[in-house]
């Protein structure tokens, strides 16, 4: 489904990506880990087509087509679905407009028919129930006054409402709760189907608990440093970063002489 | 050619004008009216076309406007409701001026009130008319001119403890190229009584005139005054106007200003509270395309103490538009306890766009509470992204985020087809705004 392949890329003129490949088959949950800094929203970002994000060599191939040569608005119409690591709040833009106008942006694109407005409340609330929001929510400005945690939920409640082949969250497991994180774990399990696959770029061992990943990757200076199934996760919870930096370090030093 | 000399010429032009109509000008005859026609004149040609040179036209040019004459005769025209119906948008009560003149035809008017035009009221009860006409604001030159020659415009005088639910909509419509009109409207609320009242201009298409407006506001005691003033001119027109409202103890003046279309429009608003507890708002949304500009005067004096003022205008410049803001707010030094608050924000959404904004705080007393401030940005990116994140075109995405930016002006004001109708001529003002019709 999308095929990472030699990727580098600049930000503000800085590498930030150095090399990095990654294959996501359908039906897979791929978990990204890694320090800070080491280049996973940079990812996100690029594969979501943030303008400003340059990349400079290598590959995206998605469903089979250059995933680089769409806008980024073509991309979240062909199913990509990027949820941020920071929710910008937007005054003046009420939450359920939004989703009016993406679902509608989407379906136009698939050739199907806009959703009249009693289908798309229906369709609104029984999302809304399961991520355990209050409707009052949807009437609101995007994310305005919205706790960090409500944030978060309005992105998975988005990522519902459009149905994305391929779900990027970033960092959605952050400043949650631990009740909201199974809120937001569940909503994200509900997505997950043979044809569409999930990125979770993560911290924390502990939402791996609520969303099996097939394969963890460790990022670590734009590139993947290591991967492995869900087990890397728990040995990066007791071992920390610094021994596959060391690694890796290594590897590269080696590779050069 | 010598500026001078092009001034003379234009204030000459005009001052023959008013030599020929000045008999058939409505009142003639009253002995103070012919009187404060001839001082509003010599008062024009005393100050002439205002030029850059003035400090407050620094940024507003009529030189073009000054070249080009335009006839101060009103034209009558057929009483056509098809050229009412677009403009017909407020609901309740309709006073219908086209190219200056009262159609009565074409208007709604309560029974049994003082709510009509200044023609009629003129020869009915001029008695109640002559000291706010004698007082008409003379603020500059085209404002003088205005007063000199008005030809009709609204006689608006509420009865203490009048409650008037229905707006009132005043709907000046130019339909003859190189006119120029000069409505005079005189609204006064007694006692007690409240009314909503909308002062719209509006133009066929691409014609060339000039609307020169002057509106005299006197609320007494407790008297509350919703006024919207919009601004649908031609892309080729020009609009000068004056508004100033004089506030008596306890009264609230909640002024919107709204300007999408012009080639040229200035706005001059002066409150002046002079008794204590009053309350004015001054609320503004401009939204400029192509070539055009628009400049808000704007001075509130608090003369005495325990008033409040509130202000605030926000723009949204395109192409190679460009607007004015000087907002000044005056606080005398019996105005203690004054509490004023004013705030100007531009979004820009063209390099070639420029916005000149001067909020302006003058305090002479010492117990007040006042702030000011202005912004000029553009479109957070960030937000573009995230709309585009979602599936919304970038334009799309510019277009929502212009409009959030609006929407706060438009859904304070009181009269719910007519922001129905401004929201569309918002965002048809947009590229592509028309598609967002479900926004609204
Ligand atoms: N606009 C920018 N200009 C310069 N450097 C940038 C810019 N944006 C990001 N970076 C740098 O790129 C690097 C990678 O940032 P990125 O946000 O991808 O890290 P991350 O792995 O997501 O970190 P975290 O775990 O803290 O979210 C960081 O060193 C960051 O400072
Ligand atoms: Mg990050």
């Amino acid at each position: 489904m999308l095929e990472i392949s030699n990727l580098h890329a600049k930000v503000d003129g800085k590498d930030i990506l150095r090399g990095l490949s990654l294959s996501v088959k359908t039906g897979e949950v791929h978990a990204i880990m890694g320090p800070n800094g080491s280049g996973k929203s940079t990812l996100a970002n690029v594969i979501a087509g943030r303008p400003g994000y340059e990349v400079t060599a290598g590959s995206i191939t998605y469903l089979g087509k250059d995933l680089l040569a769409l806008e980024a608005e073509q991309r979240a119409r062909e199913g990509i679905f990027l949820g941020f690591q920071y929710p910008v709040e937007i005054p003046g833009v009420s939450n359920i407009y939004l989703l009016k106008a993406a679902v509608n942006a989407v379906r136009k694109h698939r050739g199907e028919q806009e959703l009249d407005a009693i289908d798309f409340l229906a369709l609104v609330r029984e999302k809304v129930k399961i991520m355990q929001m209050n409707e009052q929510m949807l009437y609101r400005a995007v994310n305005e006054g919205f706790s960090g945690g409500e944030k978060k939920r309005n992105e998975i409640l988005q990522m519902l409402m459009l149905e994305p082949k391929l779900a990027v969250l970033d960092e959605t497991d952050s400043g949650l709760d631990i009740d909201a994180l199974k809120v937001v774990a569940e909503g994200v399990n509900r997505l997950r189907a043979p044809d569409r696959a999930i990125v979770l770029v993560t911290h924390y061992q502990r939402l791996l608990n609520y969303i099996e990943p097939d394969y963890v990757h460790v990022l670590a200076k734009g590139r993947i440093a290591r991967s492995g199934g869900k087990e890397l996760a728990q040995e990066l919870e007791t071992r920390g970063y610094g021994w596959i930096e060391t690694e890796a370090a290594a590897q590269r030093s080696g590779a050069m002489t | 050619m010598s500026v001078v000399a092009v001034k003379s010429a234009a204030t000459g032009f005009y001052a023959a004008r008013f030599a020929d109509l000045r008999t058939r000008l409505p009142g003639h005859g009253l002995a103070w009216l012919d009187a404060a026609r001839e001082r509003a004149l010599r008062a024009f040609e005393q100050l002439g076309f205002p030029t850059t040179r003035d400090e407050a036209w620094k940024y507003s040019n009529l030189a073009l406007l000054e070249r080009r004459q335009y006839a101060p005769v009103s034209v009558a025209a057929p009483a056509d409701p098809a050229l009412v119906v677009p403009h017909d948008v407020c609901g309740g009560y309709l006073l219908v001026f086209i190219n200056g003149q009262f159609s009565a035809p074409l208007s709604r008017l309560p029974q049994g009130t003082h709510i009509g035009s200044l023609g009629q009221a003129l020869q009915q009860n001029p008695g109640a008319l002559r000291g706010d006409i004698e007082n008409a604001p003379l603020t500059h030159g085209v404002a003088a001119l205005s007063v000199a020659l008005f030809a009709d415009g609204a006689s608006i005088q509420l009865a203490a403890g009048t409650q008037f639910s229905a707006p009132i909509h005043l709907l000046f419509l130019s339909t003859h190229a190189d006119c120029m009109i000069s409505p005079l409207n005189v609204i006064v609320l007694g006692e007690g009584s409240t009314a909503t009242v909308i002062e719209h201009y509006a133009g066929v298409a691409e014609l060339p005139y000039w609307s020169n407006a002057s509106t005299r506001i006197r609320l007494q005691a407790n008297a509350t005054l919703e006024h919207i003033n919009v601004l649908q001119e031609s892309a080729k027109a020009y609009h000068t106007g004056s508004i100033t409202v004089d506030q008596a103890s306890g009264s609230r003046y909640n002024s919107h200003s709204i300007a999408l279309g012009g080639l040229f429009g200035r706005k001059d608003i002066g409150v002046r509270l002079a008794a204590e507890q009053a309350q004015c708002s001054l609320n503004g949304l401009y939204v400029t395309t192509g070539r055009e500009h628009i400049d808000f005067h704007t001075c509130v004096d608090h003369l005495v103490a325990h008033g409040t003022s509130r202000e605030f205008f926000k723009g949204v410049l395109s192409g190679a538009s460009r607007a004015v803001f000087n907002g000044k707010v005056v606080v005398h030094p019996d105005a203690q306890q004054t509490d004023a608050q004013q705030s100007n924000k531009n979004l820009l959404l063209s390099e070639d766009a420029e916005i000149d904004t001067k909020p302006q705080l003058e305090i002479f007393a010492d117990d007040v509470k006042c702030s000011h401030g202005a912004t000029i940005g553009q479109l957070d990116e960030s937000h573009v992204f995230y709309l585009r994140a979602r599936g919304l075109s970038e334009q799309a995405a510019r277009n929502v985020l212009t409009y959030a930016f609006c929407e706060d002006i438009i859904a304070q004001l009181p009269v719910e087809p007519l922001r129905k109708h401004l929201n569309q001529a918002l965002l048809a003002r947009l590229p592509d705004g028309d598609r967002l019709t479900e926004l609204i």
